[in-house]
């Protein structure tokens, strides 16, 4: 086409005439990786999104450009979004405990009121 | 960088609101009410899928296309730091596309189809992107005042109620605060360098100026739509809305550096609090979009040059036993 693009770079280049573009055919972009980005040494590896990749390599590459561009970052993981499990949300009320379940939490064990009052029958007997 | 385009479509081709599941449609309000975030497996209404995808969609080409006016100045930017800061803007930009790609593939549009589409012209992007960087002065007004109406717009959509575009716009603000820092400092070394620097921003302004003002859309035609999305949280202001807070916020910084604004009317009324001004060529940002502004056949030719030059790498490393899922969230 014509092109007196101010951009030198464009205005020497042969761009293609307008009419329909070709289209795009499926995984023209490749599949999704998720990507797991670890802050520091001893912190969790945490999602922050996904890249599209051929292969793993090439996930890791753009996972780093993408994902730890600035951020402090140590580590990196990606996922083949395929290979990903995951509960449904419509499920979720299976997280609720049905009964009780307070014997599974340290704040189910409260004894202080029991060790308080065994001082003072003690104080009382004057044995203390 | 994305404004507001215009306002809402809504095609017919799907389901109306009133045939949804009334009790579906119920817990999926109240999710929202209570200010919980909606997830790309959760149900949702056919109306809020497709405004999603499109907002999101055209927010993605607007990053890609916003970085083809500044990559024109790349080779010839003033100094190495100047060009070396440009290029991490330009690479920013388009890491944005690919975020916000990912986030409306979430709702099942693929991201094959949605380049097909910009290519094609049957989406649109942002249409401050059909106007020239005429001099370096235009990059460092785009960098500052473009960036800002783009913050203004970005942190208010930050706050909408789906998943995986909130998480990609949080990250996107981070990275615009250093866009914004950029700009300013670029204006502000022009602002006070020579007559002839002065001289050569005041014009960029000038030019930009219609731009700037179209950029959160034209006022928002209120219908039933506009009410439901923003009970929905995708729309999250409106546009009048938007374009008075970059007002309020940039333009006392505009004047701070003696510079003029090209419209005698602009000036906060203290009564209402409200900025007034002369309302830009709505029919001009409307022709614009539709394909007739100085830069649209330039955009979408470079963009397709790109896309067929590189075709034969992308089909080399294609798998063809690979399996196409959408992304988690």
């Amino acid at each position: 086409m014509k092109n007196d693009s101010l951009d030198p770079r464009i205005a020497r280049t042969d761009l293609p005439d307008s009419g329909q573009p070709a289209a795009k055919t499926p995984l023209d972009q490749w599949e999704t990786y998720e990507v797991f980005h670890q802050k520091a040494r001893g912190a969790h590896h945490q999602h922050v999104g996904c890249v599209h990749a051929s292969n793993p390599e090439m996930a890791l590459l753009f996972a780093k450009e993408q994902y730890a561009r600035r951020m402090k970052c140590v580590n990196l993981w990606v996922v083949r979004t395929s290979n990903v499990h995951a509960t449904s949300y419509d499920d979720s009320d299976m997280f609720e405990p049905a009964t009780d379940k307070s014997y599974r939490e340290a704040f189910g064990y409260k004894n202080k009121h029991l060790i308080k009052k065994l001082k003072e029958e003690r104080a009382a007997e004057g044995k203390a | 960088m994305y404004g507001a385009l215009t306002t809402i479509e809504i095609d017919n081709q799907g389901k109306q609101l009133h045939e949804e599941d009334p009790v579906k449609l119920a817990e999926f309000e109240a999710r929202i009410e209570r200010g919980e975030k909606i997830e790309p497996t959760d149900w949702m209404p056919y109306l809020y899928r497709r405004q999603l995808i499109r907002m999101i969609e055209q927010h993605a080409h607007s990053e890609i296309i916003g970085a083809l006016p500044e990559g024109t100045w790349i080779t010839r930017a003033p100094g190495f730091k100047r060009k070396l800061a440009l290029m991490a803007k330009v690479q920013d930009e388009a890491g944005h596309a690919q975020l916000l790609y990912s986030a409306a593939e979430t709702l099942g549009k693929t991201r094959e189809a949605m380049i097909s589409d910009l290519l094609t012209g049957k989406s649109k992007y942002s249409n401050v992107f059909n106007y020239p960087a005429k001099t370096w002065a235009d990059t460092a007004v785009i960098a500052w005042l473009i960036d800002a109406g783009a913050i203004v717009n970005q942190t208010a959509n930050a706050k909408g109620s789906y998943g995986p575009y909130s998480r990609a716009l949080d990250r996107i603000c981070y990275e615009e605060s250093f866009h914004l820092k950029y700009g300013h400092d670029s204006v502000v070394h022009l602002a006070t360098g020579t007559p002839q620097q002065r001289e050569m921003l005041q014009a960029a302004l000038n030019r930009w100026w219609t731009p700037i003002m179209h950029f959160h859309g034209p006022p928002d035609r209120v219908s039933k739509h506009t009410e439901v999305l923003m009970r929905w949280k995708v729309k999250m202001a409106t546009n009048d809305h938007m374009r008075q807070t970059f007002l309020d916020m940039y333009v006392p910084k505009i004047w701070e550096l003696g510079l003029t604004v090209p419209d005698p009317n602009l000036q906060k009324n203290v009564e209402t609090g409200k900025w007034e001004y002369t309302e830009p060529d709505w029919d001009e940002f409307k022709r614009v979009i539709n394909g007739d502004g100085p830069c649209n056949e330039e955009r979408l030719a470079v963009r397709r040059y790109a896309e067929e030059s590189g075709a034969w790498v992308r089909d080399a490393l294609k798998v063809q036993s690979g399996e196409y899922v959408a992304p988690m969230a």
